[in-house]
């Protein structure tokens, strides 16, 4: 299998006001393409080149650094690009919809325990909601690039939602003030997307 | 009774936000001192409060970090990091070193050229928010080292312990706004403000301290 750098689900600037243009191109075609050349290179010199990242992920202990951190900016940043829509937020239906409830109480207090594990890692990193193999969910944050499905993880789970809070993903239009980035996000969080990863994860 | 004083003040920035210009912006610098800076000492305070780790220095607190909640490390360092990069920096600087410390740049990297090469590489393979620095370790010699997120050298965690004398902030707070991707660029800009006189006053100081 070739590995394929994805095209981004919509235009650059699909998700203003809440993330504008610029920070979405530069973010896409700077950031997550040097994730992907980067990681091209760095698993060629290794035996699993055309291995699933999911694969790759399950030993990246064993591996190179450069695979642990651009494979993990080349998955990550693709799950966060279709997370997000035009015509997103509002709340999740269905399964998913139950689950969050049944196991934070409500969808508000499911968005707070995300909101802080986002603004609380501190420096570069992901904040996750994700399907552990119990079939419960967890909400956790990923330093860097790592993600739940490394072996490396300290929540190792399905990830079904992920936010990138490195500062690229954000300081162009908000500078210092994550927590108002995070707020912006749920307006594009594409649910039906979400909804599709969790039922996948729990079948 | 009068609440107990700390002696960890936050030092005004010395120079002007738009001194640095073109080098590093003046939105940048008004951003990363006044809103990152104070951010991290306001975190610190609030972490030492009713401690007595609010008269106790900051080096003595690094040397015993391990023992403190991560939050003391994250923000104290990002506290102290932060005010010895300032100093590390002036309008009209760059250049290269004089005295001492030109003459061990050239003895331990055989260039200042060379030196400056292995300094950038360090600050370009950072992962993610760190530093890079330039420290003398207890064998009084000089190594290049980088650190994550607002660890330094002089904490006990520190995988190359030693005594900082010139540093470079790689987080991409410090370079986004005028330089976003290009971390190469902004650090190729940065020796443009360089200020050796401090890092040469911090090279002496070390050595004293080594002896």
């Amino acid at each position: 299998m070739d590995y394929t750098f994805p095209e981004l689900p919509y235009a650059f600037n699909a998700l203003e006001p809440h993330i504008d243009a610029m920070t979405m191109e530069i973010h896409y075609t700077k950031h997550h393409k040097t994730y992907f050349d980067k990681f091209v290179a760095a698993i060629k010199e290794t035996e699993l080149n055309g291995t699933p990242l999911e694969e790759i992920f399950a030993q990246v202990s064993k591996l190179p650094m450069p695979v642990r951190n651009h494979g993990g900016g080349l998955y990550n940043h693709t799950l966060f690009w279709e997370s997000m829509s035009p015509n997103g937020g509002g709340v999740p239906t269905g399964k998913l919809a139950d689950a969050i409830t049944a196991q934070y109480g409500s969808f508000e207090d499911f968005k707070t325990k995300f909101n802080d594990a986002a603004a609380n890692r501190f420096g570069s990193g992901w904040a996750w909601l994700s399907v552990k193999a119990d079939k419960s969910l967890c909400v956790c944050s990923s330093a860097n690039q790592d993600n739940p499905l490394m072996d490396i993880s300290d929540c190792k789970a399905t990830p079904i939602l992920g936010l990138d809070v490195w500062e690229h993903a954000y300081y162009l239009k908000f500078q210092n003030r994550r927590p108002e980035y995070i707020t912006a996000f749920w307006n594009v969080v594409n649910w039906a997307v979400v909804q599709a990863r969790y039922e996948s994860a729990i079948k | 009774m009068k609440a107990q004083e700390s002696i960890h003040k936050f030092a005004p920035l010395p120079y002007a936000y738009d001194a640095l210009e073109p080098y590093i912006d003046k939105m940048t610098m008004e951003i990363h001192y006044d809103k990152h800076h104070r951010a991290y000492y306001n975190n610190f305070m609030a972490a030492i409060k009713g401690t007595e780790l609010e008269k106790t220095p900051m080096l003595d607190i690094f040397a015993n970090i391990s023992a403190q909640p991560v939050g003391i490390r994250n923000n104290g360092g990002g506290f102290w990091n932060h005010e010895m990069f300032w100093n590390c920096m002036k309008s009209n600087g760059g250049g290269a070193p004089k005295g001492k410390l030109g003459d061990a740049i050239t003895a331990t990297f055989g260039s200042f050229d060379e030196f400056k090469k292995q300094f950038a590489d360090a600050g370009a393979k950072r992962f993610g928010s760190g530093w890079v620095w330039l420290v003398v370790g207890k064998d009084g010699k000089l190594f290049i080292s980088s650190t994550a997120n607002q660890d330094n050298p002089l904490m006990n965690i520190a995988e190359k312990p030693g005594i900082p004398v010139f540093c470079l902030d790689v987080w991409e707070h410090a370079y986004y706004l005028k330089y976003q991707n290009k971390r190469g660029d902004y650090i190729t800009a940065f020796w443009n403000v360089a200020n050796w006189d401090y890092a040469q006053k911090l090279y002496e100081e070390a050595l004293a301290k080594n002896k």
